[in-house]
């Protein structure tokens, strides 16, 4: 059955045992960081980085917010970078779960374009061009386990499971939520597999908290092989509209 | 071509949409390869309980059988009740404290005078170690003191240590120092929650946190003040997140915004050291509007005493104050006692010097205008919380407080304390589901270390250390008074039979009636002297103390101006240190302005394994003792702590047997058998602190064959005839096996959380303290929904009832003389408003903290706490109040992701990622004052020390007006070492901190201080 995660950010306390229970159970190295006048870190998602949660100071209607945000990929439901790939032994939907996933054989790929690619702003590459994120925790979850930061989550701001289920809680907690937070949105509800919830406009919690609206160059191999493909007049009627 | 993402997202989904099934249009094969397997598949499973802060929330452990031996994994445990699997990030970080390439994994020794270690075997260390104690102290023991009274003991030789260990290694550690004549017996509890004891017992009859962590859930307004539970207690969360879920309002007071303000309905900042003026107005407020619960204050509370005619409140002074000495005659203090030398009560609260009349009265000062002023906070934000928190004095209405070191750490910590605890009993929120004073323990076992006498001056079970003045065994179990009124339990009175039981426990069969069971062989206290943390390193600073067990501690960062205590190492002749990483303590000697070479410190540091790598119990916050297991075996050639000091003790008693030496008979006689092998067994300590009856006996109509365990401390005896190490412990491991391992999930008949088989709480397995409060005099539940216990057909049902008596009235109202008052461990059993037994006054007043930025006190003449200890060393040195070189008002804090001094997260990368730098934060107002942008490296400076830190500017910081002036405070997390992280460049706070101390507990004042920040 296909999963989602409900992230419910006015929940989070920013503890942080996500970000490491991701790092502990992929063995991730950390990394060299320092104070840059904040508590979030590290700076960025990396190579060994899958999750971190994002920290904004914000003021609204007069009174001081500490927002809190744990990004990582959303397991698009049309993933565009597995779209850019065109590999399927590099990047692929696991049909089991949804978990977008990619394979060491990354590394062949034109890294800047599934990084260009992405509306979130997610994936990062090594040294050697290797693609890496968020592999939904593949193999907990195909063995009947939560995903290591859903576990590690204290106060229900994260849930994960089938994803329909997940989807029905999404509105059921947005209606709730909007008592207290009448601006709070579901980002994204219907494209991905990762539905975030904000108390205000989502990019008060994060710029890249909604899908990337800034132009990209949509390149001629990649219109080409998305004109191959069924359903081309749907694409370009919107390309041209 | 352009396209924007977002479209690209839709368009994408369109196609999808559109493909309908089976056209995915590539090979699956990729995909059956993640159907794997998991790494911790064939790994061995053990459970664990985190070794950080006090929540006690469960992991699994998976070590891998082949290879190495070595953890796999670390994850949260979904069976566990209080976490359901959630950890936090040192939590979930657990793997990189064990499996860690700093780890010190072999024993060194630094040779006086040296610049190196050098690594040497256990054997050699322990022998050494076990000489130099031995000289020490043979050198040093005092047989009598000044006025010619026995005392038996050496103040050359001092131990801080450990709330790191399990309880069974608490209790032999305890065995061996008090064996040896020790009375500098400090650890982390002196630090962390000392003032919580003294002001919960003062008022509801026991130190600890009341009630537990789920129970949170429960309640309907949560008060977070002095504490930041988001970060320092991030799992205590879940279950308050559950209650703002169900309704609950969240309140956090603090005079910074913090992730647990960020989750909070109302936030109120409010200046470092005044929350006693602001609690002090939420009683004025909750009497001047009458939103007490009457029946709860007059039947349960002493509100009704009389006080002596001679007590009075002046000028910020109470009645009997010596200025000479410092300290108060309590005498004037005492209730007016009837014919029968009961406590007179005048239940129609009329009379003008009942308690609650002079409550009134004290309080009727702590108006908002007043408070403002004083607080910082403003009037509408004051009323907000009172408002809200007063709504719960109401009997279907629960209110709790989460509160840690912002109250603890003052010169007048213990009267902040009280000030809650007072207006819980008000509201009637003492007993209750969702009430209660919950006092966030920082460590994972230092509710157990505190339970365990790791302090000078208590024993096991919060048996008072005996003074030189009780010379005799008899002397000392006659020393509790005793209630002349019939319905008062006055449990204390039973405190003969847990000495006698400890002692035996101590000397085993050497201890019988003819030698009072060994009482001449403990050490004893200076009567009026204080042997804590402050005194102790006082005393080493000034040069009286030679040795020193720094185990599973580091005093060089976590000692209130740590330049002082890391001058005073230097003055040492040898130092034991116990630890997993090397620290700051260890390798004091090289540190920051220190020359090795002037330095003549003998210096042992021992490698203890990891919680993980052994097996014992720990008590969390909630008084819950949990049972951990052994997943991998010591990493390289550290040690449990249970092993180290079992061979310690065993060298010491063989070369005290070997070649004689001064006063032999505790060593010798002190009972040592907890091996099983060659190993230290903690199921044989756990029983011995459980008790075992000594001999066979027959108890009513019961006979108990010797060996066999006690089922509980109301069967101990006072004759010999029972062994138990700390009577409170009493039920824990029982014939019916170890209670602390159980894990059964099913909740109580109530329905509120409690999971009675889930693990095992002290007292007897009680969950909720005090709940013999939360029923009316019948014995029936002021609140139906969540009751705690209530009284069906003859006897309790429920949790296990505070006491076993019937309700104080039956089912027509009329009085039961079987009956007990409800507040069982106080004298007279009631909950005590005004409290007698206290160093500095039966009502709290709010006092200026040592530093601060006021020149008068808007509440009273009196800047300043009349009773708080001075200490006056060159090292001891204070800003002048409203100094202009120290104009801000700071405050130590921690981060979530570090623990206490950092020293088991600073060498963890992970951890280090999260948070790699010491900061400290602003405002933005101040930041803009001097010239300070947000990243730059600044100076923070007190009269004291100075050190280097990361500018954090910041909105959740605000200058605030305080008396008139505008007040900016500032603040830095002491979780900072100049060892790790490697650099060197990042300097524990403790630098900045003040030695001044509580009238009561002397616990450093390291919350207020004046400091000043510059560019650097």
């Amino acid at each position: 059955m296909d999963k989602a995660f409900l992230i419910d950010t006015t929940l989070c306390t920013a503890c942080r045992g996500c970000q490491v229970a991701c790092k502990q159970w992929h063995d991730l190295p950390a990394e060299i960081t320092k104070n840059r006048g904040t508590y979030e870190n590290p700076a960025d998602l990396s190579f060994n980085t899958y999750k971190l949660v994002r920290m904004r100071e914000t003021v609204v209607d007069n009174r001081l917010y500490w927002l809190f945000f744990p990004e990582q990929c959303r397991h698009c439901i049309s993933p565009p970078c597995q779209d850019t790939a065109g590999e399927p032994g590099a990047i692929y939907t696991d049909p089991a779960t949804g978990a977008v996933l990619y394979s060491a054989e990354t590394r062949f790929l034109k890294a800047d374009d599934i990084i260009a690619s992405c509306p979130y702003h997610i994936p990062r590459k090594s040294e050697d061009g290797t693609l890496a994120k968020c592999d939904m925790c593949n193999d907990r979850v195909h063995n009947g386990l939560l995903p290591a930061c859903v576990q590690s989550c204290p106060t229900g701001a994260m849930t994960f499971g089938d994803r329909d289920k997940v989807r029905k809680l999404a509105d059921q907690r947005i209606a709730e939520v909007r008592k207290k937070f009448p601006k709070a949105v579901l980002v994204d509800p219907d494209d991905v597999r990762v539905i975030y919830l904000t108390p205000f406009d989502p990019k008060l919690s994060f710029e890249h908290a909604v899908a990337d609206s800034g132009p990209i160059d949509l390149t001629r191999h990649l219109a080409l092989r998305k004109m191959t493909r069924p359903f081309t007049s749907v694409i370009e009627g919107i390309l041209n509209s | 071509m352009k396209v924007d993402r977002r479209d690209f997202l839709k368009i994408s989904g369109a196609m999808v949409a559109g493909m309908a099934v089976g056209t995915l249009g590539f090979d699956l094969k990729p995909v059956q390869s993640h159907a794997q397997m998991l790494k911790t598949r064939y790994a061995k499973e053990t459970t664990t309980i985190c070794c950080y802060c006090g929540v006690g929330c469960g992991a699994l452990v998976h070590t891998s059988k082949k290879g190495d031996g070595r953890i796999i994994n670390i994850e949260g445990d979904p069976d566990h009740v209080i976490n359901r699997g959630a950890l936090c990030s040192k939590g979930a970080g657990l793997k990189g404290l064990a499996e860690n390439t700093n780890r010190l994994l072999t024993p060194m020794y630094r040779a006086p005078f040296s610049d190196k270690w050098e690594e040497v075997s256990w054997d050699w260390a322990i022998d050494r170690i076990a000489q130099r104690v031995k000289k020490t102290r043979d050198a040093t023991f005092i047989k009598t003191n000044a006025t010619g009274q026995l005392v038996n003991r050496t103040e050359a030789i001092a131990s801080v240590g450990s709330a790191a260990f399990d309880n069974e290694e608490c209790w032999i550690y305890q065995a061996l120092m008090r064996a040896l004549g020790l009375v500098y017996i400090e650890h982390q509890a002196r630090l962390c929650h000392s003032s919580t004891v003294p002001a919960l017992a003062e008022t509801y009859g026991r130190g600890a946190m009341t009630n537990h962590f789920i129970d949170m859930k429960n309640s309907d307004c949560i008060l977070v003040m002095g504490s930041n539970a988001a970060e320092t207690h991030p799992i205590s969360f879940k279950w308050v997140t559950e209650a703002q879920r169900n309704g609950a309002t969240l309140v956090s007071v603090d005079p910074r915004f913090t992730r647990t303000s960020s989750k909070a309905d109302i936030y109120a900042p409010v200046r470092s050291g005044s929350d006693i003026a602001f609690l002090g107005g939420m009683i004025h407020y909750i009497l001047q509007n009458s939103l007490f619960q009457t029946e709860y204050v007059l039947h349960y509370t002493n509100a009704a005493f009389i006080l002596n005619p001679e007590y009075k409140f002046e000028k910020g002074l109470f009645a009997g104050f010596d200025p000479k000495t410092r300290s108060y005659d309590k005498s004037k203090w005492a209730f007016q006692l009837d014919a029968d030398g009961k406590p007179k009560r005048d239940m129609s609260l009329k009379d003008p010097l009942c308690v609650f009349n002079q409550l009134k009265k004290h309080y009727s000062r702590y108006d908002l205008k007043t408070v403002s002023s004083v607080t910082g906070t403003s009037e509408a934000d004051l009323l907000a919380v009172y408002k809200a928190f007063a709504a719960t004095g109401k009997p279907d209405k629960a209110g709790t407080i989460l509160y840690a070191m912002g109250w603890t750490q003052h010169t007048v910590g213990v009267q902040i304390i009280r000030t809650m605890a007072i207006i819980q009993l008000l509201l009637g929120n003492v007993g209750i589901a969702g009430g209660g004073v919950n006092a966030l323990r920082g460590e994972s076992n230092v509710q157990g270390s505190t339970d365990h006498g790791l302090l000078f001056h208590i024993w096991p079970g919060y048996v008072g250390v005996p003074t030189a003045k009780f010379q005799k065994l008899e002397d000392v179990l006659k020393r509790r008074p005793q209630s002349k009124d019939p319905l008062s339990l006055n449990w204390w009175q039973n405190e003969p039979k847990y000495i006698v039981s400890y002692l035996k426990a101590m000397f085993g069969e050497t201890a019988t009636a003819e030698n009072e069971f060994g009482y001449p062989w403990m050490p004893k206290l200076d009567d009026g002297k204080s042997y804590s943390w402050l005194d102790l390193f006082d005393q080493m600073y000034q040069r009286t103390i030679k040795g020193l067990f720094a185990w599973g501690m580091n005093p060089a960062c976590s000692g209130a101006n740590a330049n002082k205590v890391r001058k005073a190492l230097c003055n040492l002749d040898w130092m034991v240190n116990v630890n997993l990483f090397d620290n700051e303590t260890g390798s004091f000697w090289k540190g920051p302005g220190m020359k090795p070479t002037n330095i003549g410190t003998e210096v042992f540091m021992l490698p203890a394994c990891v919680s993980v790598e052994k097996e014992g119990s720990i008590t969390n916050s909630g008084r819950w003792m949990q049972w951990r297991y052994a997943g991998p075996k010591p990493l390289g050639n550290s040690r449990p702590d249970g092993d180290i000091i079992l061979e310690l003790g065993l060298k010491l008693k063989e070369i005290y047997q070997k070649d004689g030496g001064v006063f032999l008979d505790p060593i010798v006689n002190l009972k040592w058998d907890y091996r099983t092998g060659h190993q230290f067994d903690s199921h044989k300590v756990a029983k011995i602190i459980n008790g075992t009856f000594t001999r066979d006996i027959k108890i009513g109509d019961t006979e108990y064959k010797a060996g066999k365990q006690v089922p509980t401390f109301a069967l101990l005896q006072a004759d010999g005839s029972t062994a138990c190490g700390c009577w409170i412990y009493s039920g824990s491991y029982t014939d019916a096996g170890n209670m602390s391992a159980r894990r059964k999930t099913d909740d109580a008949a109530n329905q509120i959380g409690l999971y009675p088989e889930f693990a095992w709480a002290w007292p007897v397995n009680r969950r909720i303290l005090y709940n013999r409060a939360s029923v009316d005099l019948k014995g029936q539940p002021s609140c139906a929904k969540r009751w705690v216990i209530k009284w069906e057909n003859g006897k309790w049902v429920g949790d296990v009832p505070d006491g076993p008596a019937p309700p104080l009235a039956d089912a027509d109202g009329k009085p039961n003389p079987n009956g007990k008052h409800p507040f069982i461990m106080t004298l007279h059993g009631f909950g005590q408003l005004f409290g007698p037994g206290l160093n500095d006054g039966p009502f709290p007043e709010h006092y200026e903290a040592m530093e601060c930025p006021i020149e008068k006190n808007p509440l009273s003449d009196q800047l300043h706490s009349p009773t708080m200890p001075i200490y006056s060393t060159d090292a001891d040195r204070f800003a002048a109040t409203c100094d202009p070189k120290y104009p801000y008002v700071c405050s130590t804090y921690r981060v979530s992701e570090h623990w206490q001094t950092g020293l088991m997260t600073r060498p963890q990368p992970w951890l280090l990622e999260l948070q790699p730098q010491v900061f400290v934060e602003m405002s933005e107002e101040l930041a803009a004052l001097k010239h300070i942008q947000n990243g730059e490296r600044v100076i923070v400076s007190t009269a004291r020390g100075s050190m280097e830190a990361t500018a954090i500017v910041t909105k959740r910081f605000k200058p605030m007006k305080i008396a008139g002036t505008l007040v900016y405070p500032i603040g830095l997390p002491y979780n900072f070492g100049w060892r790790w992280p490697a650099s060197g460049t990042e300097e524990s706070a403790n630098v900045l901190t003040p030695f001044a101390g509580d009238s009561n507990t002397r616990i450093p004042e390291t919350k207020t201080f004046m400091a000043n920040v510059s560019k650097k």
